[in-house]
């Protein structure tokens, strides 16, 4: 295939795995929505057994009527499809990046401009969400998921579509590979991460306060112990990773680049203010005072930064940053 | 009237009670290294970095400073007493990050010693009901006790347990890994930051922008911008010198990203020492010249007109070439000429060079390519005092136009010297005429040394290795207990977790139960028949 036809393999690529994401969507919003319709008394038993997903048998499905049975396969089923329709998706998206590397002569990892660095990062998101899935029991967050990723890539394809075209010369380099793909994963770690912590907070706020109107709708969740603990696990998985992609790769990197490995240069900063504030987050989870919400806190926060080092350093300090490749 | 409301307030904040010196120092301290300061003392450090982010900094962007300085006269003074210019080694930060480390010795030496004595403490004993303990079963076994307590200690070594044996029964640890892991990233912090202060300390660095064709001898004269550390003598720099032979830069000439570089790299000749062979080196951007004690390392390329400058005497008063600065990716670059010696008036150019010259009525001049196909420069010219004598020290690239006049033309409108290479232009007022003779190309060097960069490498690598340790390594103890009830023996496993986010106990447990029994289906244990309350016991 020749330059031309990779990239427009890779646009159709990414073009169906935004339709098969919406379709995965559409799937957890039918899987939501029957949940939702169950009679509450039946809904609860069910959920306190067997998170949302865990691909169990309903625990509770000898007290429920044939209907609610029914009803339950239905439920099973449409989140069944919703993440096998993200599988699909996610395979389309990768062949999209991959063919993204070849449709330029010579070829190259996908990541030289911000369309690229957008796609690679949903990439992230979506491999970590179902790398995790049967592990951390992460059907719950399906929905979420989904959503996020159709945005994100009708944002990419809408505001930042660039052609493909070669690398400039100061990412010729084996460690734009190792300290992007870090980053990415990181990025991907932390983006789950912060969507549990972000549930922990709403679940655990309505746990404290008692049945709220939220109440039905948050049932669909795991307990906010479930959450915390997952939300610390993901973002254990996301803090090493990020450490070596900011904090050993890149400046490796930018000592071969630029002359000396740290320049304190507006990405550096910012990717380093991520580090410390989740570092905080994992302290904050071991001091007393500080456990649970706070924690959850300060982990969205240092998600809010790591967005902000990703979008808004382009467009805030896009001449002063040597980062700067939008 | 507030006062008597509040004297029988007696529940105020919570006081320090009155303390010796010696007792208040304890308790500084004690509060100095809590988890709560290291926490919030993180969260300052984060939040004080960042401003450096939003302001230029000196160290990295000089002439962004000075244009800021300038944009903003105001409050480039409040900024400057703040230090908001050089934020990083400023005081204010330097203290938040010292007394983190301050923090940080005070929380691992103490930690160490806790660590030390519980790797010399044997697992703590089974307590009475291992029922109680979040995992737990249940096992029947055909085997007499002491055989099973034996395959139960194999079992429990298999699984890297550390075991103490008890009446019947035994207790086994592990994971002792994550909090020498913990320690270890948390030294490793410090030494990653001796590393950084050492490199800031002693090494140097520097940037200097040399015209192709140019040589270059590495002494401070030779730098336009210099940032030694604060132990290192400028006379330690080694003699080294080099000459750029040539420049080329290759821009993709076609497609949708017309104009983008592919490639560039500059020919050096070299010489290490004085009186060594001259040797050849191709320099690029991701492949810098290591030598010892320097590298030099290729960070950006330029246009520089030559200009031949007449005065109003006649006499040629400047010739030679001048750096433009790029700025955009089509090379479009904005330079400024001095012409300190010109009579009877001192002479000033500011402008554009355009690489590839292009105009329309829309834009205006512009560059459409980055290569010099079509090379033009645009000029506003000045005389009068370029200001150079007042003392305060003036960047190359900026025009002080305070005491100059601009010229104009006889009709009032704005005198531009819009010059192809080769084409001269007269100065209204016969005061001096200016011809573009040329272009040559620049590069800019960064040439540094950091010293302690093994150290920090070293630092980071071991952070590393320390923190998946200290987050992945599962710290979990579990008890066996063998009880022969009539006449039949079971086995009872137990588990607990001591991480926050321990997954998989139970299967271990299940596991053990079966490996120590032989057998896989569990066995409830029969009451025990003078069941003891051991609701006080603890677990
Ligand atoms: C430069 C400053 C520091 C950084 C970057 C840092 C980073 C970290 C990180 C990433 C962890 C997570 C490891 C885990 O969760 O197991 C951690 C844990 C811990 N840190 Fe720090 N730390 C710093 C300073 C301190 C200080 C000053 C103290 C003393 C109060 C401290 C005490 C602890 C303790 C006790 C843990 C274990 C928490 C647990 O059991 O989960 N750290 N630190």
């Amino acid at each position: 295939m020749t330059t031309e036809q990779f990239a427009s393999f890779s646009d159709n690529a990414v073009m169906f795995a935004g339709i098969v994401y919406v379709l995965a969507t559409l799937g957890h919003v039918v899987e939501w929505a029957a949940t939702l319709a169950r009679p509450a008394a039946v809904r609860s038993a069910v959920e306190t057994a067997v998170p949302v997903g865990a691909g169990a048998p309903a625990a509770a499905s000898s007290t429920a009527s044939p209907e609610d049975d029914q009803r339950s396969v239905r439920i099973e089923t449409a989140g069944r499809i919703g993440v096998a329709l993200t599988v699909v998706g996610t395979l389309l998206l990768a062949a999209g990046v991959v063919a993204r590397s070849f449709a330029s002569d010579p070829w190259r990892v996908p990541w030289g401009n911000m369309y690229e660095f957008t796609l690679t990062g949903a990439l992230g998101v979506a491999a970590i969400y179902l790398a995790l899935l049967p592990r951390m029991r992460l059907r719950w967050m399906g929905l979420f998921v989904t959503t996020f990723l159709v945005v994100v890539l009708m944002l990419a394809n809408l505001t930042l579509e660039q052609e493909a075209g070669p690398l400039v010369p100061a990412l010729h380099s084996y460690w734009l590979v190792i300290h992007v793909g870090a980053a990415i994963l990181a990025t991907g770690a932390f983006a789950v991460g912060a969507l549990t912590a972000g549930v922990f907070l709403l679940k655990a706020g309505v746990e404290r306060r008692g049945s709220t109107r939220l109440h039905g709708l948050l049932e669909m969740f795991p307990s906010s112990d479930a959450l915390d603990r997952l939300s610390y696990r993901l973002h254990a998985v996301g803090f090493p990773l990020w450490t070596f992609a900011a904090l050993i790769a890149g400046p490796i990197w930018a000592e071969y680049a630029w002359g000396s490995y740290w320049n304190w240069d507006p990405k550096e900063v910012w990717a380093f203010i991520t580090w410390v504030i989740y570092a905080a987050y994992l302290h904050a989870r071991a001091t007393a005072g500080w456990k649970g919400k706070a924690a959850a806190i300060i982990a969205l926060i240092g998600f809010a930064t790591l967005l902000f080092n990703f979008v808004g350093i382009n467009f805030f300090f896009g001449a002063s940053s040597q980062h700067s490749y939008a | 009237m507030a006062v008597t409301e509040k004297a029988p307030a007696a529940a105020g904040p919570p006081q320090p009670p009155a303390l010796s010196p010696r007792e208040l120092l304890r308790w500084a301290w004690r509060q100095l290294t809590s988890m709560r300061t290291a926490l919030l003392l993180l969260l300052l450090l984060a939040l004080a970095s960042i401003p450096g982010s939003v302001v230029p900094q000196s160290d990295v962007a000089p002439v962004d400073v000075a244009r800021w300085k300038q944009d903003h006269p105001d409050l480039a003074t409040v900024y400057e007493k703040l230090d908001l210019f050089s934020v990083y080694d400023s005081p204010w930060f330097s203290a938040i990050y010292l007394l983190l480390m301050v923090s940080l010795v005070g929380c691992i030496l103490p930690r160490t010693a806790v660590y030390l004595r519980a790797l010399r403490t044997a697992p703590p004993p089974a307590p009475r009901n291992l029922g109680r303990l979040p995992a737990y079963t249940s096992v029947e076994s055909g085997d007499a006790p002491d055989v099973v307590l034996e395959r139960a200690r194999t079992a429990l070594r298999g699984r890297r347990y550390r075991v103490s044996t008890g009446d019947g029964s035994l207790s086994g640890e592990r994971g002792y890994l994550r909090e020498a892991g913990n320690l270890l990233f948390h030294v490793s912090v410090i030494v990653v930051l001796v590393g950084f202060a050492y490199g800031q300390l002693f090494g140097y660095k520097g940037g200097a922008i040399v015209l192709v064709g140019n040589g270059f001898s590495n002494s401070l004269t030779q730098y336009d911008e210099f940032a030694p550390g604060t132990f290192f003598d400028p006379d330690d720099l080694p003699p080294v010198s080099f000459t750029v032979d040539d420049f080329e830069a290759e821009f993709l000439t076609e497609g949708p990203q017309q104009g983008q570089p592919v490639d560039f790299g500059a020919d050096l000749t070299y010489v290490e020492t004085p009186g060594d062979e001259p040797q050849d080196y191709h320099l690029e951007v991701n492949q810098p010249l290591l030598l010892d004690g320097m590298s030099v390392f290729l960070v950006g390329h330029g246009y520089a007109p030559e200009f031949t400058v007449w005065d109003g005497t006649g006499d040629v008063a400047y010739r030679g070439a001048v750096p433009f600065l790029p700025q955009d990716s089509s090379f479009a670059s904005f330079g400024v000429v001095k012409v300190t010696g010109a009579q009877p008036e001192q002479l000033g150019f500011d402008g554009m060079f355009y690489p590839t010259y292009s105009f329309t009525m829309e834009r205006g001049p512009f560059s459409v390519f980055p290569d010099a196909l079509n090379p033009a420069v645009s000029l506003l010219a000045y005389h009068g005092d370029l200001g150079i004598d007042a003392g305060e020290p003036q960047s190359v690239y900026d025009l002080d136009t305070d005491a100059m006049e601009r010229f104009e033309k006889d009709d009032g409108g704005m005198f531009r010297a819009d010059m192809a290479p080769g084409k001269k232009v007269t100065l209204p007022d016969d005061l001096g005429a200016i011809r573009l003779d040329g272009w040559k190309r620049w590069v800019k060097l960064q040439v540094s040394h950091t010293p302690g960069k093994g150290i920090a490498l070293t630092g980071v690598v071991l952070a590393l290795v320390g923190l998946m340790g200290s987050l992945f390594v599962r710290r979990r103890r579990a008890w066996v207990r063998v009880v022969e009830r009539d006449g039949r023996t079971y086995v009872e496993v137990a588990g607990l977790d001591r991480t926050t986010a321990g997954e998989g106990l139970d299967d271990e447990v299940r596991e053990l139960a079966a490996a120590i029994s032989g057998r896989s289906a569990t066995a409830t244990l029969p009451e025990d028949p003078a069941p003891e309350d051991d609701r006080k016991a603890d677990r």
